[in-house]
């Protein structure tokens, strides 16, 4: 299955890209999906422990299984107002 | 970028007495630094949702309170607003903990940056992780808002 990632700010940053596609094994959770970019982009680990994710734009937590065509999306802390 | 009504907008019938307002201007300086423009992005959807989810939880704790809220996203200059929140009651305690309420809420849970360029370099600045199921957090917000 595929899923299309959104990433913000700096996460957009070290990624180059604010949207990627990955395919993944049925059953990923989010955590699989950050996992898998954490070993393309070293960078991400520093986030481990204060990054937020979304899926189809509502707050979700990471051991949420994943489906065919979600956007999941990765927040780093935010900073608005 | 986006606002939010908690209760039914327009007129009052003559019932509020008070409106109290919160607007959030870029500061020329931060942590020492000589800021020269703020850049806001947001997950927009996800956002308005958040956006929504603070005027429920304003509606839940002030009833008789209504708040409008808008935040603006792209490059803001010093001295430009960066987000308005307006609550109207019909007394002035709960207008003005309910805005403070709001303002706490959208740094806490609502997916917006800034990036912050300086004389010298730029950097995302980065707050609170955002789980809006955080009850802390949320105690925290009403704490402030009714100091």
């Amino acid at each position: 299955m595929r899923v299309t990632v959104r990433l913000f700010a700096r996460l957009r940053d070290i990624a180059g890209a604010a949207e990627l596609s990955r395919d993944l094994a049925a059953g990923a959770t989010i955590g699989d999906v950050w996992r898998q970019l954490a070993t393309e982009f070293p960078d991400f680990a520093g986030y481990e422990r204060s990054i937020s994710s979304a899926v189809n734009a509502d707050y979700a937590r990471m051991d949420r299984v994943v489906a065919d065509g979600d956007e999941v999306a990765f927040l780093p802390p935010v900073s608005g107002g | 970028m986006a606002a939010a009504l908690a209760g039914a907008a327009g007129a009052d019938g003559g019932a509020d007495g008070a409106v109290v307002t919160f607007i959030g201007l870029v500061r020329n300086h931060n942590v020492g630094r000589r800021v020269r423009y703020l850049e806001y992005e947001a997950y927009e959807p996800l956002a308005l949702k958040a956006f929504t989810r603070i005027a429920g939880e304003i509606h839940e704790r002030w009833p008789s309170a209504r708040m409008g809220l808008h935040h603006r996203i792209g490059r803001l200059e010093i001295g430009e607003a960066s987000i308005a929140i307006v609550v109207r009651s019909p007394h002035r305690a709960d207008a003005y903990a309910a805005c403070r309420y709001a303002i706490e809420r959208v740094k806490q849970i609502a997916p917006i940056w800034k990036r912050e360029f300086f004389d010298g370099g730029d950097v995302w600045i980065e707050g609170a992780t955002a789980n809006p199921d955080d009850a802390r957090a949320r105690a925290e917000a009403e704490r402030v808002a009714c100091a």
